[in-house]
């Protein structure tokens, strides 16, 4: 009697991780660090993102095994929090106010004014590389608006022509 | 002759407006007079529209100028204003101005006069004195002081403080924790960043005080990643008071432990709520926990913890040094103390105030405020963040108290009120609402998550003209299920700024055609 034909169960490779050797480094010395911390998940994040600018998709089964967790886990928490990206932002960040206070002294139109001037819609970044826009709901400036974050230096009374030449400065800087 | 002390502000709406600037200019100008000048970086003395608000110390007292942009400066110098000398933008005495002279600052008492990250300066100016009053104490008689002092939360929830602490005292527990809530996200408040900045020794103090009083031994403060100056500045303060036996194993050799770290939030509105920042404190997503359990008893790692607001915990210094019954002697009714105002939006003097309870609102919009920026009327004031009713001018004359905003629903919340003039349309701050909790919901209540999405279509239909009668029943039938449907406020409260829209400027949800109709 013959034997039916053997059915071959195809086995996917894992493709490889597209993180350059040193942010794999990188991501692994932060975990090392700071996985015995208790609830050490957003503090390791917040290190990933500041070394390298974004949360990479890669680095997550990196950050889920020093941790033991899931890698389902660890990506529901970095797409829960509005602060973590998991793409490469521009040189710089700005991040825009859209809540009430600032939209009291004109903030929906200093938002409109951003999106067309820069070309970009929220969490998008400029062609030359420049700056990613990011809508941010309070900065704490609300007597002061409309406020901004660029990077890490907040910004008050931001009328078009003062965005301008943020913006400018920032593209002029690096 | 010794150095001039100049004072120029390092707090984050003081450099958003150029004060690191104004500071350098001062240095620059100095030298080429010769002039020798200590520049201080204190606090915001939270006259916000006159930042950045330069201050020099003369024999009479400080004396102010602002706004001081870095142009600005040579003139001064020029005025000779290192004497404290005439100039258009001097102000005269810091402390003899109405804006600040008016105000009853308890917890705010030494912002903006200190160098923040001082601990002698905090030292100097009454720093620790609660703290160590509460060594001397039984945790008990600690917890008594804050319940008698009527201490309620300012977080927005007021529920009162010292109930909280004894039910942790009272919890068994290998680890307690203290959790200080500063993830500030309600639009139109800055006074947990305020202080943060300005004197974080007052939070350190407050944090131990909590431990003290409960048996915690371990506190977290929440921040924001939004505030990253405030990071900074706590960061500087909690290193210097380890470094003085103020945090640490053994404080100031009574044997108490307390060590205390800032973990950063990541932009999570729903982490201001208790549960949900207590989950994400624990690495996970920031989803709402149902009660019972009470944190209280179930609170971080499943241990009793006492979470309380930014402006709670730094209003405990103060009750223990001078005692409940003066705090108490603040306020009006079942609300009892200060509360530190913060005047946002379309505000000619915008900043931030602190005063017993029982001000009208119409009191803070125009004698202190001066009215709009815009100089239009003003029509519409959110009070309390993004889930506190819009009130019309005809409700400018409910006093600043928990229970006269409940009686009006609407809500005093964090003490952020947002000032709308004339030009601003009501039903795109309803649809706003409803948008915010689309962005926001942490997802867990379907009325919560699904509602706001359905709520921003329902707006969307009613202004288009699209059968509006049928929409507002749609919308106000959609809103109560949001209201009972829901297990925390955002979904809870969404609906007080659209109800209150709905119900105070009608004229805005209808579509331009229906009222030149009914003109």
């Amino acid at each position: 009697m013959s034997t039916s034909p053997k059915r071959v169960i195809p086995i996917k490779v894992e493709r490889a991780s597209t993180l350059s050797p040193a942010d794999q480094a990188s991501v692994g010395a932060i975990c090392e660090r700071l996985k015995t911390l208790p609830g050490a998940l957003l503090p390791i994040l917040h290190e990933v993102q500041g070394a390298l600018g974004y949360v990479p998709d890669d680095a997550i089964p990196l950050i889920a095994s020093a941790l033991n967790v899931t890698r389902a886990e660890v990506h529901g928490v970095v797409t829960f929090y509005h602060y973590f990206r998991t793409h490469k932002p521009g040189r710089h960040v700005l991040q825009l106010c859209r809540a009430e206070a600032c939209q009291a002294v004109g903030g929906a139109a200093l938002e409109a004014h951003a999106k067309r001037s820069l070309g970009i819609d929220f969490h998008g970044t400029t062609a030359d590389g420049a700056i990613t826009l990011e809508p941010v709901y309070c900065l704490g400036n609300c007597a002061l608006g409309p406020a901004a974050l660029l990077d890490d230096q907040l910004q008050g009374r931001v009328t078009c022509d003062r965005f301008d030449a943020l913006v400018a400065a920032a593209r002029k800087g690096v | 002759m010794s150095a001039i002390k100049i004072y120029v502000p390092r707090d984050a709406a003081a450099r958003s407006l150029g004060a690191d600037g104004t500071a350098e200019a001062i240095l620059t100008e100095a030298a080429r007079y010769g002039i020798s000048v200590q520049l201080i970086r204190n606090g915001s003395r939270g006259m916000l529209w006159l930042e950045p608000l330069v201050e020099v110390e003369t024999a009479a007292g400080r004396v102010a100028y602002g706004p001081v942009n870095a142009a600005d400066v040579p003139g001064l110098f020029k005025a000779n204003f290192t004497s404290g000398n005439a100039h258009p933008l001097a102000h005269g005495l810091t402390s003899e101005m109405p804006y600040l002279k008016n105000q009853e600052r308890l917890t705010f008492a030494r912002a903006g006069i200190t160098d923040p990250v001082s601990l002698s300066d905090y030292l100097q100016h009454d720093g620790f004195r609660g703290l160590r009053a509460a060594l001397k104490m039984s945790p008990a008689d600690i917890v008594a002081a804050v319940t008698d002092s009527g201490l309620r939360g300012r977080g927005g929830a007021a529920f009162p403080a010292g109930i909280k602490w004894k039910t942790v005292l009272g919890a068994a527990g290998p680890q307690k924790y203290i959790v200080c809530n500063a993830d500030e996200g309600d639009s139109g408040t800055f006074s947990d960043r305020m202080i943060m900045e300005g004197d974080p020794f007052v939070l350190i103090e407050g944090m131990t005080i909590a431990g003290i009083a409960t048996g915690a031994t371990h506190g977290y403060i929440y921040l924001r990643c939004e505030y990253p100056d405030a990071h900074k500045a706590l960061n500087e303060a909690i290193a210097s008071a380890y470094s003085e036996g103020y945090l640490g194993a053994d404080i100031q050799d009574s044997g108490k432990r307390f060590d205390l770290e800032v973990r950063l939030g990541a932009g999570a509105y729903i982490c201001g709520e208790e549960t949900a920042l207590l989950e994400s404190l624990e690495g996970k997503r920031g989803q709402v926990r149902f009660k019972p359990p009470l944190p209280a008893l179930q609170g971080l790692f499943g241990q009793p913890t006492v979470i309380n607001n930014v402006i709670t915990l730094a209003s405990v210094p103060i009750i223990l040094d001078k005692g409940a019954e003066h705090y108490r002697t603040f306020g009006m009714g079942r609300s009892r103390g200060t509360l530190p105002l913060q005047l946002a939006g379309n505000i000619k003097h915008g900043g931030l105030v602190e005063k017993a309870f029982g001000l009208t609102l119409r009191e803070v919009l125009y004698d202190i405020g001066g009215g709009s920026l815009s100089g239009r009327p003003i029509r519409a004031v959110q009070v309390g963040g993004p889930l506190g009713a819009y009130l019309p001018e005809s409700q400018f004359d409910t006093p600043l108290d928990y229970e006269a905003f409940a009686g009006i629903k609407a809500m005093l919340g964090h003490g952020g009120i947002v000032v709308f003039d004339d030009s601003v349309d009501m039903a795109a701050q309803a649809r706003y609402a409803m948008e915010f909790c689309t962005v926001e919901s942490c997802g867990k209540c379907t009325p919560c998550r699904i509602g706001s999405t359905r709520g921003v279509e329902v707006i969307d239909r009613m202004v288009s003209g699209d059968n509006p009668v049928k929409q507002e029943v749609v919308l106000r039938d959609l809103c109560e299920t949001m209201v009972h449907g829901s297990l925390c406020a955002m979904g809870g409260l969404t609906p007080y700024p659209v109800i209150s829209a709905l119900n105070h400027f009608p004229e805005d949800f209808r579509t331009r055609k229906t009222n030149a109709l009914n003109a």
